[in-house]
């Protein structure tokens, strides 16, 4: 699911002993903020590459059935990064794509993940039939750790949801969440901010009855920033040129806000420093983990300027109401 | 650090108090005579209960050993935030109201005295290097929950700050996992409030150790519930507090749990 979702966890945020120190660098010069990785809390696998069955019109990666920039992973290729990953300490476990679902090893890469720790997958839940469910259900059950389901819905209404990812979706997405819902999961439903910000209250409300109508009385939401890359950005204006993170925006800033202090995604050609910047040039780190893990992130693309204003609040945490 | 020479065979850890002195005295006079050498307590005093004040004489005539909490750190330096890690704007509604209370009501002896709390304490228990703290090693709000903690991330933890043992709190919830042959995590879950599962009572952890062989017991403490929540609705706590001291269910700070630890309470 490529609408976001990422930055650190909540429990990395609003740090009380101190935020981290920018790389000394040349002020001045044209070369961007190079951050360094702090601790590799999160590890990110784009499992489905690029391929989605939606073509949604805010996707920041440009998803579609037809994009093939970036392919598959296998079983393997995960359980091979999964061991690389323990002796670094990682925390959680994150899969996204594209949409998890299209890749048909999904499950056994959830059970192999769930054995180390924690798992979170990023779906548009229209592909769930039931017995793909049923084997979520049954990983969770078997597991100490706990399996997060993030569910992208963008509106209400099949109207409000339909005109962003498509035709007949809003539908698709409800049903499997009524089957997920049924069995016991407590999905964290995540919406991309496409209304002014006076509107979330009311919005907020609207997915909480939606939800209820499902069964789902106790509605884990959450609301996420556009990125203004991608699909975004021939759909809406993308950024103004001056929306860049500079030298002297970081100047007294908590870097453990930005998810590439903290995080590295793991694709099927390589390791890249977060899940936001796929197709960009400075994003692929190494072959490995070991070699991406050691190489600082630079914060020269204006997606980064979203992560710096809106860190903090994309998490698996979720906002249950207005206030 | 403070108490690094300390070695002892029996401790009693307490979790976040939260102002619930009458928890804190049963717990205390419970540790006592289960026969602990040692009472400690991992920070996190004030907030949701009545009276911040009371706590303090309990802890200072028993001797226990504090650790600086989030809130510790935040009302000893005077900050406006408790800076407990929530992100849910209904939790920091309620986060804020505690917060606020328990700031006004904190004397400024009190406060400066939570503000030179240690941020952590390493002592010996039998052969084992104990650290204990707030919310991890590496920073006082981390949220270390059982379904979202690795083994192996706990074993990074403890060779990154020299230990066998992290005793740690913040979270609310006690649990506890060996990790390695010495290396055990103990959370202490909280004194304060009960642990959502539905029972009016709340926890400590017992340590024990037989050269480098740790033994843990999660004991459950009762205590006048009915008389704490009197206490706060006379202090006009707000009534989602009061109904989970009451019912044993947490009402707030919910946003922030795992799947599991969401799924097994009632909200
Ligand atoms: S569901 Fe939509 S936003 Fe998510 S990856 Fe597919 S096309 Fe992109
Ligand atoms: S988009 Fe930029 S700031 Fe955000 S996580 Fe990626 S590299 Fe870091
Ligand atoms: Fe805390």
């Amino acid at each position: 699911m490529k609408d976001l979702n990422i930055l650190p966890s909540a429990s990395t945020a609003a740090n009380g002993l101190g935020g981290g120190r920018v790389a000394a660098l040349p002020r001045g010069a044209e070369s961007p903020p190079q951050v360094p990785l702090r601790a590799l809390d999160q590890l990110w696998f784009q499992v489905s590459g690029t391929v989605c069955n939606l073509r949604c019109r805010h996707c920041f990666i440009s998803c579609s059935p037809d994009n093939h920039s970036f392919w598959f992973m296998t079983r393997g290729q995960v359980a091979a990064a999964l061991a690389e990953s323990v002796p670094l300490g990682v925390k959680e476990y994150y899969f996204t794509g594209g949409e998890p679902f299209m890749n048909h090893e999904m499950c056994g890469i959830l059970e192999d993940a769930l054995e180390l720790g924690p798992a979170t997958v990023l779906t548009n839940a229209t592909l769930l039939p039931e017995r793909t469910v049923r084997e979520l259900a049954r990983l969770a059950a078997g597991s100490p750790y706990s399996l997060e389901l993030r569910v992208s819905l963008d509106g209400v209404t099949p109207e409000m949801n339909d005109a962003i990812r498509g035709e007949g979706t809003f539908a698709r997405c409800m049903e499997g969440v009524g089957r997920l819902v049924d069995a016991e999961f407590l999905p964290i439903i995540t919406a991309m901010q496409s209304w002014p910000d006076a509107e979330t209250g009311r919005i907020l409300g609207g997915f909480r009855e939606l939800l209820a109508d499902v069964g789902y009385d106790r509605a884990r939401l959450k609301i996420i920033p556009p990125l203004l890359i991608g699909e975004e950005a021939r759909r809406t204006q993308g950024y103004a040129p001056s929306m860049r993170v500079t030298h002297e925006m970081l100047h007294g800033f908590d870097l453990d806000q930005l998810l590439c202090t903290r995080a590295r995604l793991v694709t099927a050609a390589g390791v890249h420093v977060c899940p936001i910047l796929l197709d960009y040039p400075d994003a692929r780190l190494g072959d490995t983990l070991g070699e991406a893990v050691a190489r600082p992130a630079s914060l020269s693309e204006q997606a980064c300027y979203t992560c710096y204003l809106h860190g903090s609040i994309c998490a698996n945490t979720s906002a249950s109401s207005e206030f | 650090m403070a108490g690094s020479e300390d070695q002892f065979d029996r401790v009693a850890v307490f979790g976040g108090i939260y102002s619930n002195h009458l928890a804190l005295a049963a717990a205390v006079e419970d540790a006592r005579r289960r026969g602990a050498d040692a009472l400690f307590c991992l920070g996190d005093l004030g907030g949701f209960g009545p009276n911040p004040d009371k706590v303090f004489p309990i802890l200072r005539g028993e001797g226990v050993r504090v650790v600086q909490g989030n809130y510790d750190d935040s009302i000893g330096r005077g900050l406006d935030d408790c800076r407990c890690g929530y992100t849910d704007p209904r939790d920091n509604h309620y986060a804020r109201l505690a917060y606020d209370y328990a700031f006004s009501n904190t004397s400024g002896a009190h406060r400066r005295w939570l503000a030179a709390l240690p941020p952590a304490i390493r002592f010996r228990l039998g052969t084992l290097r104990v650290l204990a703290c707030h919310g991890s090693p590496r920073q006082v709000n981390e949220f270390l929950w059982e379904t979202t903690t690795p083994s192996h991330f706990l074993t990074k933890l403890a060779a990154d700050a020299g230990c066998d043992v992290i005793l740690g709190g913040h979270t609310g919830i006690h649990w506890a996992r060996r990790f390695a042959p010495r290396g055990w995590y103990v959370n202490a879950g909280a004194l304060g409030r009960p642990a959502n599962d539905g029972r009016t009572c709340v926890w400590y952890a017992m340590l024990s150790a037989e050269g480098g062989r740790l033994g843990v017991d999660f004991v459950p403490v009762r205590y006048d519930h009915e008389a704490l929540a009197r206490e706060m609705a006379g202090e006009g706590i707000c009534d989602e507090f009061i109904t989970t001291i009451r019912t044993g269910w947490w009402t707030t700070c919910l946003e922030i749990l795992p799947s599991k630890e969401r799924a097994r309470g009632r909200y």
